[in-house]
């Protein structure tokens, strides 16, 4: 950092805008101090000798006059020890610290630094003197959580030989190895600094191959992602986009987890906070929190950091994914994010595009987008590190064909279409079957075959065509009544019905019901698809629809949603006992005709 | 002293620009003062070196370039406070109109109040019985929360609110209790329907109460809610109280806010609302909530009247994406003659599983409501088929679901104006109709339940 900075002053004050003059030398995107308060802002705009300034705090009391400072370095972001389970807001602002200095509402001007200065972590060398070093090797580690050995790496911009490295406690300042670089010497300590706007660098990017398995079954089994893939939930207000976020960043198979809470409500991230810590990862045992972050900016907090605040956020979960864990980020939502870009946008009196959005919304959403991915990260050992983005959309008035949702489809390659009328019915998750779709399904294919079943992808789309049919039927049905369908085709609604209520639907709430293993998935489909398949031949053989539906296991099919995961293998004594009873209820309709 | 103005350069609407003024600060308050001795009171939107955009509360009628004077009073638009003001009506401005002797101030609080710190909440989770079934049962209201009404002109929103304040109650528990009203741009008739409920049922007492009335000025609409805000603020985080605030209507604080920006000039939104309309609601939505630590809290029912019914108009839209779900009054139901005609499909409280359950209400109650709800989109689906169809072509089960619905909205929805039920009472209505269907219908409903409530006909003898 420059020392010595000058002093500009403000020249106006409008919302979170301020106009600046005398600040020779300033970049744009630097960070500068506001007025006497010393409030956080970024310049986003330079003509000649004057800097426009969008500020990160509350303006209200600034005036002409009062003096702003630059720092002459753009937003960045502290990234070492100490960044799992913190809750942060949108310019990495330590939450809990600021309550301790500020009391239960957060004040402004608040100087604090992101992460802990005092606090000691065990550091473990796993370089030698002597070792050439290039950027993204890992130099030692540090149990960060129990759940994440946060892994040292060099910086991007350093690389030569070890001349010290060393071994025990030390702060995130405090000096761990120096580098040797072209006879330069290269401090390192556990922390590092990156500029939020710039992805960091890896070596390159990679196919994805592999899902990212959340226990939710209408997303595993009909809409996958992968690892390092992106999607997005649009939805109207209402039909459950936040429970689903949630759901995601509780039971996906990720090594760490990057919540954002962009532009939302206050209470979400207080339910995040209350419940991680309680709740226990499926796959480590660990609770939950023990591999989180959480970035909390929320509605009523200053919209200009609201939108730093996804930048914030996954310029951490890069960090962590270079280091070769497959990270999993959640931005809610993106909408908040737009309209803070419109917000600031509008007050540049910038011309507007499509209402009111500013014209680079599409390039800055895809820009974001990009920065998922899987990849093989800088350092020798060439690390396979993962990071997936899924960034929920909110439409005004659910309407898909407004700018962030068009916008966000163009890049996404997984779409799960939220709709309000299954929120009605309580049809949760209300992901509609009929719109979404993921386009990571060909390249899972090899995945489901290997790891789960060799008949999982055929029973998945069975199952869609059934629904499929559903609708077409359904439409018949509402022009002209059920009477006018064949049994066959009423058996087909049943079976739909089924997948629907039986499979699709999954509540949050319900502990077993929250989360389904792939097995499990897989047998429960199976389970449906086994009574389809045998009631239809049997309806073939003249056996009546009544007798069909009127198995006693079929009470059974509706309720195998609460078998426990560790009873699994009760599903495929029921997949026996639909087949069995189908079968004598065939041999009593011989019988009797005999 | 502060020095006064006499640079008005311009007057457009409610905007003043003054010149020559020496660095005003954002948002700080003006005094105006008119040629014939009056004050008004402004507020600073936008400041240059020597200029300043003010916007004046009350209306720049009479305001003259060159003749008024300006003073710019150095500090934000505050609200004096003291527990005095329990018991007091103000104007949308915050000054007493009620004849009685103004507030002696404990302190003086910036309207625009502060975000709570995420780290500092205490996550809601205590139900309010409001008596109501329709809130009760299905779309259950906790303290701390902030959950509208959406309404539409001519639906009885007002008479909704006033039983919600009059019911509600937390079980259990005897606490200090405390009602802030705010009246935004609302007719007479029905801020005094309010205000005399509030005397009727002695709640008064520990009320407050803000009143923008239709024909008060336009831009003062802005700062009332703030200002009731504030209050409540006050008495649940420094005196302990369970607040319920009443907003009503929000709609016109929008158009409030839409004509201000208009004024300015500013990029218009959707539908001319300023783009900032979301960030906007929000500061004042997210001031609801509990903080721990601390015995207060505030609970908030906005009230909204959708233009046209719609309910994808900006204002609920951006509103229901703020606040923790909604209460949607319909018309269809108020023709049929059901009081409250709350649409509860589309009704959602996302605080609700939370709030409700064993050691909350009971434990039957989240399977129950699901349940419910679930049957009911059928039946109303089944209807619609059979307005098209004729009923004959329906099967049994669908004609069984039409009978449900219609019981459903008789005997469940349906409630007097000053009927208060128990939870036990909205639960075991719940379980009547639900015996109207076969078991295996009743996929949402754990067997342990079925068995304890279902099987069990006893739990039909309701208290009533």
């Amino acid at each position: 950092m420059l020392e010595g900075s000058t002093k500009g002053v403000i020249l106006s004050v409008n919302g979170p805008v301020v106009v600046a003059i005398g600040l020779p030398g300033a970049k744009m995107y630097d960070l500068v101090k506001v007025g006497e308060d010393k409030l956080v802002g970024e310049i986003i705009g330079l003509s000649q000798d004057k800097a426009t300034i969008q500020v990160y705090e509350e303006t209200a009391g600034i005036r002409p006059g009062e003096p702003v400072e630059s720092t002459y370095e753009p937003l960045s972001v502290e990234l070492g020890p100490g960044l799992i389970g913190s809750i942060f807001d949108g310019t990495q602002r330590p939450l809990e610290v600021i309550r301790e200095i500020s009391g239960d509402f957060i004040a402004r001007g608040v100087e604090v630094p992101a992460l802990d200065r005092s606090k000691k972590w065990d550091f473990h060398p796993l370089v030698e003197v002597g070792e050439e070093v290039e950027p993204g090797d890992i130099l030692g580690e540090v149990p960060e959580t129990t759940a994440i050995s946060h892994r040292v790496m060099v910086p991007p911009d350093v690389r030569g030989k070890i001349r010290e490295i060393k071994e025990g406690s030390f702060t995130v300042e405090e000096v761990i190895a120096i580098v040797d670089q072209g006879g330069e010497e290269r401090p390192l300590t556990l922390m590092q600094r990156w500029p939020v706007r710039t992805p960091r660098p890896y070596k390159r990017k990679v196919n994805l191959d592999e899902p990212l398995i959340t226990g939710q079954r209408v997303i595993d089994t009909f809409f996958p992602i992968a690892k390092g893939g992106v999607a997005c939930i649009p939805g109207p207000f209402g039909s459950g986009k936040t429970v689903v976020q949630h759901q995601l960043a509780k039971w996906s198979d990720a090594d760490v987890i990057v919540f954002i809470g962009c532009g939302e409500r206050g209470n979400e991230m207080t339910d995040v906070l209350m419940e991680f810590p309680e709740l226990v990862d499926p796959y480590t045992g660990e609770p939950l929190m023990k591999r989180t972050v959480l970035i909390a900016n929320t509605s009523n907090m200053p919209v200009a950091a609201r939108e730093a605040s996804v930048y914030t956020g996954i310029t951490i979960a890069e960090y962590f994914r270079d280091m070769g864990y497959r990270v999993a980020l959640m931005a809610d939502s993106t909408s908040r994010w737009a309209e803070a870009m419109r917000e600031i946008s509008g007050r540049l009196e910038e011309m507007p595009g499509e209402e009111g959005f500013p014209a680079y919304l599409g390039s800055r959403i895809a820009s974001f987008y990009e920065r998922a991915g899987k990849v093989i990260a800088l350092g020798k050992e060439d690390r396979t590190g993962s990071l997936t983005v899924v960034g929920s959309v909110s439409p005004p008035g659910g309407d898909l064909s407004e700018p962030v949702t068009q916008n966000t489809l163009r890049v996404v390659q997984v779409f799960w279409g939220l709709e309000d009328r299954l929120a009605y019915q309580r049809h949760f998750p209300a992901i509609n079957w009929l719109i979404s779709y993921s386009l990571y399904l060909p390249h899972l294919e090899k995945f489901w075959r290997e790891n789960v079943a060799p008949d999982f992808s055929a029973n998945r789309n069975l199952a869609m065509q059934i629904l499929q049919q559903e609708a077409e039927l359904e439409e018949i049905v509402r022009l002209v009544g059920v009477e006018s369908l064949s049994f066959r085709e009423r058996f087909v609604l049943e079976i739909a019905r089924s997948i629907r209520e039986d499979f699709l639907q999954q509540s949050a709430f319900q502990e077993v019901d929250t989360f389904s293993s792939l097995r499990k998935q897989y047998l429960m489909l199976k389970l449906i698809i086994t009574y389809y398949q045998e009631g239809l031949k049997a309806l073939e053989r003249g056996l009546s629809l009544r007798d069909i539906l009127s198995i006693p296991a079929r009470e059974k099919i509706g309720r195998a949603k609460y078998i426990p995961e560790e009873k699994i293998e009760t599903l495929e004594e029921l997949i026996e006992e639909v087949q069995e009873e189908i079968a004598n209820k065939l041999k009593g309709e011989v019988e009797s005709n005999v | 002293m502060y020095k006064e103005f006499t640079t008005i350069s311009e007057v457009a609407g409610s905007l003043l620009t003054v010149e020559e003024v020496e660095d005003a600060r954002y948002m700080e308050i003006v005094e105006i003062e008119l040629q014939d001795g009056s004050r008004r009171r402004g507020q600073v939107l936008m400041t240059s070196k020597g200029e300043a955009l003010v916007q004046v509360f009350e209306g720049t009628e009479g305001i003259g370039v060159g003749q008024s004077k300006v003073k710019f009073l150095g500090r934000v638009m505050e609200l004096p406070v003291s527990p005095d003001i329990l018991g007091r009506v103000f104007n949308g401005s915050g000054v007493p109109i009620d004849g009685g002797p103004g507030i002696v101030p404990d302190a003086r609080l910036d309207i625009n109040g502060s975000p709570i710190n995420p780290v500092a909440r205490d996550y809601p989770i205590d139900f309010i019985q409001t008596g109501i079934s329709a809130i009760d049962g299905l779309n259950t209201l906790v303290r701390g929360q902030k959950l509208p009404i959406f309404s539409a002109s001519g639906l009885p929103h007002a008479r909704l609110a006033a039983q919600i304040a009059r019911q509600a109650k937390v079980l259990g528990e005897e606490e200090k209790f405390a009602v802030v009203f705010g009246a935004l741009g609302i007719t007479f008739e029905e801020a005094n329907y309010f205000i005399s409920e509030l005397r009727n049922t002695g709640a008064i007492e520990r009320s407050v109460i803000f009143v923008n009335l239709a024909d008060d000025p336009v831009v003062e609409r802005i700062i009332t809610p703030r200002m009731a805000l504030t209050a409540a603020e006050f008495l649940a985080f420094e005196m302990d109280m369970q607040v319920l605030v009443i907003l009503t209507d929000m709609t016109n604080y929008c158009e409030a806010l839409r004509e201000v920006s208009a004024a300015r000039r500013e990029i218009p939104g959707r539908r001319g609302y300023p783009g900032y309309l979301y960030t906007d609601l929000a500061t004042m939505y997210e001031r609801a909530g509990r903080i721990q630590g601390k015995k207060g809290s505030i609970t908030q029912i906005p009230i909204l009247t959708m233009p046209e019914d719609d309910k994808t108009h900006p204002i609920p839209d951006l509103t229901g994406y703020i606040t923790e779900g909604q209460i949607i009054l319909n018309r269809q139901l108020q023709h049929k003659g059901i009081y409250p005609p709350i649409d509860v499909l589309p009704s959602l409280s996302r605080l609700r599983d939370k709030g409700i359950g064993e050691g909350k209400t009971r434990e039957d109650h989240p399977d129950v409501a699901n349940q419910l709800f679930a049957a009911y989109a059928r039946g109303r689906e089944a209807e619609e088929l059979a307005t098209i169809l004729g009923e004959a072509s329906l099967t049994d089960l669908d004609r069984l679901y039409i009978k449900f619905a219609k019981e459903f909205e008789e005997t469940f929805i349906q409630q007097g104006e000053y009927e208060d039920r128990s939870i036990e009472n909205t639960l075991s209505r719940g379980w009547n109709l639900l015996r109207m269907l076969p078991r295996e219908e009743l996929k949402r409903i754990q067997d342990i339940h079925l068995e304890l409530f279902y099987d069990n006909n006893q739990s039909s003898s309701s208290e009533e």
